[in-house]
């Protein structure tokens, strides 16, 4: 399956290797690197290229490409899903995944590595196994270890490999037994030049840090599971209980995990939390441009709109803006053409707007394209979809655990579509 | 060895210019942070006698440092391999991280140092007898690594040894290991499939991943050692690793298609008990095939089918793939319907896994539209995606375009040709271009956006509309000379060679239409001929080769100029071409028979071009394989057979119930865990013995006879069987009396647990039925809603009603239904309040909170743009008042002969009233007459078919007597198509299929606006949205009375006033969407007239100028 891993950074080094079978040679790179000069942007570069002998597979994260060699038909998605599984797993290990701390945790890396992988199969990728395998560093045992000579491989054998519950070890204890859900939803949305939605749909996770003593099977309940229009879950939620009673039943990994993510189902009519009002104009013929941008909370809950940011690719001919921003901060790029405003809280006494000329190029003419805007924000305390988790309880452990549950709604791909 | 040396050669220099350094570093003994310390030795590098000094002290602390660094070296593709005597020592070592460190150089090097690395072999022997059966695998698995053909036997030795291990996961390790000696030693095959055979009766679901991996590798054509343990794989299927999954489901999939007989058989019947079937026994189900009498599906086919869809949840997205895919090649075309949501899914995920998902949907959308319709939007392009997610996401959008959808699709296309990206805006110009040549009524409307591109300012832009416009008239070669002439005058402005080429050859194939212009370019073609790229100067020989034979007064000299200038080109294609093309125009006495034929031969017809997709192929590979991505075959891929014509023998797959006993019995040394995880049949859970239970009443079907471990996978299956089929009893029991049920509320209270299940397939089909979503729901709606009304058991004209509604709830019981017509309207009341308890029990705060609104219209509809007030943009809904009808046509169309309809004879006109029911449907009136002589009972509206028109029925006519007639409405939403609604109209004892086909014109209501407004709104609607017709009118119609009445026979529109006398307007809006629709007369000289239609609908645009033209040219 897997032959081979080669991480290439942005200028398009090699800085790690690693063969699960025999040696490949990194010559092989350099149809990747071809593709890369091919593409224009860093994204471009095609996800699968086939090259004579080989076929390699790459994913893009951090700034950092992690190629795989294949040499044999291999589903294409079993390749990406893995290699996004070893990024997690180094962010989660390092905190960073990052080019740099790659380099400092090279033995970490190369563990993790031939612990994930045997003979290119994946062999051990849940996170709390590979933990028990290989203790992730933290700055207390890297000096515990500097004094003592002690290492980072576990000393007890790993047992989570063979237990019938994979993600989760055996004697786990706590002192303060702990459940806290995180329901975090996402709103995609466009939203056209008159203010109407042409797509609005929300997407949701429930996030879990579970930290309790012993084998607790938990259940958590929904007041409207009908809202859960498509789900996927993590391996430790019972299907056919789902199926049956729309309750997730499980027994829950150690720590963190991604419990859930679903869909809300899309006859539900999105209610669109902000809106933009904007006034963009280009004279023919003339070097400055209007440029009117204001933004205001519509359907919130009465929850406040926070961490606004606006940001917005100009057209070319834009040279410069001359903008004031009622609030916040704003920059413009004059190379890239990259508008970006921190707008932070929304304050509906007081709309946020941005007014102001551009200067153009003189003489060029007006610019036909339609410039979007991209607006990211966050709602806190409340799911949008209005989502509820109605009880959890705990079966299987005499205590009593602490339980939290937390609502956060931020955007996703939110966009607004800009007329000329 | 060559390049080692090199390399060896260009570290040592390295290594001395660094010397320097180096003496500082080792003055401090190097037991500092390992992190810290590779920072600086990957950049700068060493000799590695310090390390090999290292290894060899005492302290493992150095020893491990060392090795740190060795690793690191490793990592960065520096040879280490010096290292290896130095190294190999430490293989024993007691520290554990050392000896995993020493395994990764081992492997690393072992091949290229053979024999050192046999004195590391020893080692591995001793560990492989080690007690812990975590040491006895890693021993294993790094015996099985290290490629040194010497050792393959006793790599075979171990690997067969550890097959039988007591362990699960030694047995894991083994499989593995199975492939790597593979790999390293082809001859060993047939012992090692002996190997493979015996791990895949293994029942640990560890181990069943690892195995069938190998079986792929080694000996994928061994079908035969499936066969046993098909049933086995299919029940452990869910709990086995994610990785695993993909790998046996892949396998299944190609097993199956060569054991089992195509689903596909069956004629075009939609069988609309899919879903509900889909959770019945296998009985069930060849019950209902034997009704049909065409196919009857193994109930092992349904079983892979039945445990692989509950995966379409993993969070793990090839897996979701593996099992699409696996029902994309083998479940029935009917069920398919079930991934398409979980595919959309994943297009949130990571930019690869869209890529591969999209190419993946793109296949499939080819052929079957209606499966990913429903999620459109979905696939529209955002400007952050990717260009590569971009083509794809166009590719499907041009894929899913039918009449219905053209409009909004055409709408966004009409956004990405102003996208920045300009790449993409070539791409979506030739996206348009296949929508109009796959959709015959926006041809034009497409053709007239595209020439407005051509005086777009981007020239990629321009360039790549004209050769989409080049193909477009091709595929349409009428009148279309003016867009010849206007890209002739473009030609000048236009450098992209491709579009240059394509303008000549339009020039030269459609001459005789542009007499006066052809020779012009050519004259300027002759004198720009040297400096042209070569395309074009080809094309430029083939115009005056045309011109030439067509107009030769005008044009010999200028061809004989431009054949003598390509005769010395550089290009030997040219001087080829020129060649040729002289021989065959030029007469002289040489040129023999051919000449005669050279206008025929230059001038002939050509077929036109077919755009089509790339994809369009593609579905000849497996879908989720590197080889569909790549559209090649990579190597080691494998084909997926054709179904056989007529089945294997089944029986292969019943295993002996008697199996004996397992030589691993559990024994010394073995933990209670292992024990668990042996035993095939334990699910992950089986540690809480209660859920255990529960999940078996309520009627799972997996394999849980755990406790029994003796008892083989048939008898397994068998259970399996008696279980569904005691569910179906239950099923069937319940949809046939119904009655029963009802009076007995108690009685259902106390099965709750057992009734479950049925209880959650009576709402599933509807709400889940994937086609007609929205109708489903609305369907619910109504029904809930009018049950609610009947158990206040007042009104005996509502009982019928709410019987209707039911109906349309429960048309997945077709087969129950025929008889419950039968039955008074008194049980059918029952049957109401039953209902309505089960569905008051199921749905609890559902319905309430989230009132049912129909996607499609939030979008367009009126309501919705009055919520975006305060936004800059004047709304359509302020200016536009829905009026009452001009006129309304006495016409009647034939619903029903009486001839037909045994009797009853049935005719629908449109009342042009807004429909009371709903606003976005159309009303329509029905006059049923009897004209038989005996009464005719229960006359109602049955089985709409698969359309999924939005329909609001009559009240059943409980009785028409002979010779009397009774007229009824009904609403239809057309959804703006003039899509025929077709529909059962019942009586006691007969259905007819009838159906109801508008005009164009019956699709919209009547608009009142100032004529200010209506120039706005027409503003708005200018380029793809217009369409226009100059017409000679009848000599009766040239006034205003006489026009506005012709206008209104037609089509439902209002009349604007008008300040001009020859100007005469009408506006109105679609019924379903509201859609603006704005109709200009403008009369000129000698009755001629011309008619301009503006509406963003551009499929209805047309057809609706069709019928004016017609009505106002006809006398």
């Amino acid at each position: 399956m897997i032959h081979s891993l080669f991480l290439v950074n942005s200028s398009g080094d090699i800085f790690l290797e690693k063969h699960w079978k025999s040696v490949v040679s990194r010559s092989v790179c350099d149809y990747f690197f071809e593709a890369q000069e091919r593409a224009s942007e860093p994204e471009n570069v095609p996800p699968v290229i086939p090259t004579p002998h080989h076929y390699l597979i790459s994913v893009l994260r951090h700034r950092i490409y992690f190629v795989a060699v294949i040499q044999s038909e291999v589903p294409p998605l079993f390749v990406i899903e893995f290699l996004h599984r070893v990024v997690d797993t180094f962010q989660d290990y390092f905190g960073v995944c990052t080019e740099a701390a790659i380099k400092d945790n090279v033995v970490v890396v190369y563990e993790l590595l031939e612990e994930m992988l045997d003979n290119g199969f994946p062999l051990a990728t849940e996170s709390n196994i590979l933990k028990e395998l290989i203790k992730p560093p933290t700055i207390l045992r890297t000096v515990v270890n500097t004094i003592t000579g002690s290492t980072n491989v576990g000393e007890q054998l790993p047992t989570g490999q063979l237990s019938v519950v994979p993600w989760r070890r055996t004697g786990v204890k706590y002192t303060n037994n702990e459940a806290y859900f995180d329901v975090v939803e996402e709103i995609d949305a466009i939203i056209d030049k008159s203010g109407s939605t042409i797509t609005a749909e929300i997407q949701g996770v429930i996030d879990a840090c579970v930290k309790l003593t012993g084998m607790p099977d938990l259940t958590l309940s929904f007041m409207n599971p009908r809202l859960l229009d498509d789900v996927s879950f993590h391996p430790c939620v019972r299907f056919k209980r789902w199926e049956a009673e729309r309750i997730l039943s499980f027994i829950p990994p150690d720590g963190n995990f991604r419990l859930l993510s679903y869909h809300v189902s899309s006859q539900n009519l999105v209610a669109i939390p902000v809106y933009v009002k904007h006034n963009i104009t280009f004279r023919e013929g003339s070097s400055q441009g209007r440029f009117e941008l204001t933004l205001g909370p519509k359907q919130t809950m009465g929850k406040g709109v926070e961490a606004v940011l606006v940001s917005s690719q100009l057209p070319r001919g834009v040279l410069n803006t001359n903008l004031n921003p009622t609030q916040g901060t704003y920059t413009f790029d004059p190379v890239t053409k990259l508008l970006s405003w921190d707008v932070g809280k929304i304050n509906p006494q007081k709309l946020p707007s941005l007014k102001g000329s551009m200067s153009l190029q003189a003489g060029a003419s007006k610019p036909d394209e339609n410039p979007t805007i991209n607006i990211q924000f966050k709602i806190q305390q409340s799911a949008l979809s209005g989502l509820k988790v109605n009880r959890l309880d705990m079966y299987g452990e005499k205590y009593k655990p602490f339980k939290g549950i937390k609502y956060m709604t931020k955007a996703g791909k939110f966009q607004a579509l800009l007329s000329n | 060895m060559l390049s080692m040396s090199t390399n060896n050669l260009s570290y040592n220099d390295q290594g001395g210019s660094d010397s320097a350094v180096e003496v500082g570093q080792e003055t401090t003994p190097t037991s500092s942070n390992a992190g810290a310390g590779f920072g600086l030795f990957s950049t700068n590098f060493k000799k590695n006698d310090d390390l090999k000094e290292m290894l060899e002290s005492n302290k493992d602390s150095l020893k491990l440092d060392a090795m740190k660094r060795i690793i690191a070296l490793i990592a960065t593709g520096k040879n280490a391999s010096e290292l290896f005597p130095a190294v190999v020592k430490n293989v024993a070592s007691k520290n554990i991280e050392l000896k995993k460190l020493v395994y990764v150089y081992l492997v690393r090097y072992a091949e290229e140092q053979q024999d050192l690395a046999l004195l590391s072999i020893s080692t591995f022997q001793r560990a492989l007898k080690d007690p812990n059966q975590l040491i006895r695998a890693s021993a294993l698995r790094v015996l099985s690594s290290i490629r040194v053909p010497i050792i393959v036997p006793i790599m075979m030795l171990a690997i067969k040894e550890a097959a039988s291990d007591m362990s699960p996961y030694v047995r894991k390790t083994s499989a593995h290991a199975i492939q790597k000696l593979y790999s390293l030693d082809p001859d060993q095959k047939e012992h090692l499939i002996e190997v493979i055979d015996k791990l895949l009766k293994d029942k640990s679901t560890l181990v069943a991943g690892s195995v069938v991996m190998a079986f792929e590798e080694v000996c994928p054509d061994r079908i035969d050692l499936i066969h046993k343990n098909y049933r086995k794989l299919c029940n452990l299927l869910v709990d086995v690793e994610e990785w695993g999954q993909v790998v046996i489901i892949t396998m299944l999939t190609r097993y199956a298609r060569t054991q089992f007989t195509s689903p596909w058989k069956e004629d075009g019947l939609f069988d609309e008990n899919s879903e509900t079937a889909f959770y019945e026994s296998d009985e069930k189900k060849t019950k209902n095939g034997d009704e049909k009498k065409s196919y009857m599906m193994d109930p092992d086919h349904r079983l892979l089918l039945r445990n692989t869809k509950p995966l379409l949840q993993s969070r793990n997205t090839a897996v979701v793939v593996s099992v699409a895919q696996l029902y994309w090649h083998l479940a029935p075309k009917h069920e398919v319907g079930v991934i398409t949501k979980s595919l959309v899914r994943l297009l949130r995920s990571h930019r690869e896994v869209q890529y591969v998902v999209l190419q993946n949907i793109a296949t499939m959308s080819i052929q079957r539209k209606g499966m990913f319709e429903p999620y459109m939007k979905s696939f529209y392009v955002r400007s952050t995606d990717a260009t590569h997610i971009k083509s794809l996401k166009l590719e499907i959008l041009t894929s899913l375009a039918n009449e219905a959808n053209i409009s909004t699709i055409l709408r966004e296309f009409q956004t990405y040709v102003k996208s920045q990206d300009k790449q993409f805006a070539a791409g979506t110009i030739q996206a348009i271009g296949r929508c109009a040549t796959n959709i015959s009524e926006v041809t034009d409307t497409c053709l007239q956006g595209l020439v407005l591109l051509l005086s777009n300012r981007d020239e990629t832009v321009v360039a790549e509309s004209v050769v989409v416009i080049k193909k477009l008239l091709q595929t349409q070669p009428t009148q279309h000379s003016d867009i010849i002439k206007h890209m002739a005058k473009l030609f000048d402005n236009i450098a992209v060679p491709m579009a240059r080429a394509s303008i000549l050859w339009l020039m030269g194939e459609y001459c005789e239409r542009v007499p006066q212009i052809a020779p012009d370019v050519l004259r300027k073609m002759a004198k720009s001929f040297t400096s042209e790229e070569d395309i074009v100067k080809l094309q430029t020989v083939n115009l005056a080769a045309k011109l030439y034979l067509t107009n030769s007064k005008q044009t010999k000299l200028l061809t004989q100029y431009i054949l003598n200038l390509g005769k010395y080109d550089q290009n030997y294609d040219i001087r080829d071409r020129t060649r040729f093309i002289r021989q065959l125009i030029v007469p002289n006495e040489k040129s023999g028979a051919l000449g005669k034929y050279a206008r025929r031969i230059l001038l002939a017809p050509k077929p036109a071009p077919v755009l089509e997709s790339t994809y369009k192929d593609r579905d000849r590979y497996q879908l989720g394989t590197l080889s569909h991505t790549i559209n090649t075959k990579a190597s080691g891929y494998l084909e997926l057979s054709d179904w056989p014509a007529v089945a294997p023998d089944q029986s292969v797959r019943n295993v002996e119930v008697i199996e004996p006993v397992k030589e691993w019995a559990p024994s010394l040394g073995k933990t209670g865990k292992s024990k668990l995880s042996k035993s095939s049949d334990d699910k992950f859970y089986s540690d809480s013995g209660e859920e255990e239970e529960k999940e078996k009443g309520s009627g799972s079907s997996s394999s849980d006879d755990s406790s029994s471990r003796s008892e083989e996978s048939s008898s397994e299956a068998e259970s399996d069987e008696e279980k569904s089929s005691s569910q179906s009893s239950e099923e069937s029991d319940k949809s046939s009396s119904q009655s029963e049920k009802s009076s007995s509320e108690s009685d259902s209270e106390q099965k709750k647990t057992t009734k479950k299940p049925p209880q959650k397939k009576t709402v599933k089909p509807t709400a889940k039925d994937s086609d007609s979503d929205e109708n489903g729901n609305v369907a619910k709606e109504t029904s809930s809603s009018s049950a609610e009304e009947t158990s206040s058991g007042s009104e005996s004209g509502s009982d019928a009603d709410s019987h209707s509604g039911t109906e349309c709830k429960k048309k997945t019981k077709s087969k129950a239904k025929p008889k419950m017509e039968v039955k008074s309207t008194k049980v059918s009341l029952l049957k109401e309040v039953s209902l309505l308890k089960e569905v008051s029990l199921l749905d609890l705060d559902d319905f309430t909170p989230t009132p049912v609104t129909r996607p499609k219209m939030s979008v367009l509809s009126p309501s919705l743009l009055g919520d975006l007030e305060g936004l800059s943009l004047s709304n359509i809904s302020s200016t536009i008042q829905v009026s009452g009808p001009a006129f309304v046509p006495e016409k009647r169309h034939d619903l029903l002969h009486r001839m037909t309809g045994k009797g009853l004879s049935a005719q629908y006109q449109f009342p042009r009233q807004p429909c009371l029911y709903q606003p976005t449907m159309v009303s329509v009136q029905i006059s049923l007459t009897n004209t038989t002589d005996h009464p005719l009972e229960q006359i109602h509206i049955g089985d709409r078919g698969p359309t999924g028109l939005d329909m609001h029925c009559f009240n059943t006519v409980e009785c028409l007597l002979p010779e009397a007639s009774v007229t009824v409405s009904l609403g239809v939403d057309f959804n703006d198509s003039t899509q025929a609604a077709n529909f059962q109209l019942c009586t006691k004892e007969d259905q007819f299929s009838v159906s109801i086909q508008p005009a164009v014109g019956e699709l919209f209501l009547p608009a009142t606006m100032t004529e200010q407004d209506f120039r706005k709104e027409q503003g708005k609607l200018l380029g793809m949205n217009e369409s226009s017709a100059t017409i000679t009118m009848a000599a009766e119609n040239t006034t205003r009375q006489p026009i506005s009445r012709q206008v209104a026979t037609v089509a439902n529109l209002g009349v604007v006033p008008s300040g001009q006398d020859n100007i005469h307007r009408f506006a109105g809006k679609t019924a379903s969407s509201g859609a603006v629709v704005l109709v200009t007369v403008e009369l000129r000289e000698s009755s001629a007239a011309l008619i301009t239609i503006n509406t963003e609908k551009s499929v209805m645009g047309p057809m609706l100028l069709r019928d004016l033209k017609r009505a106002l040219t006809r006398a």
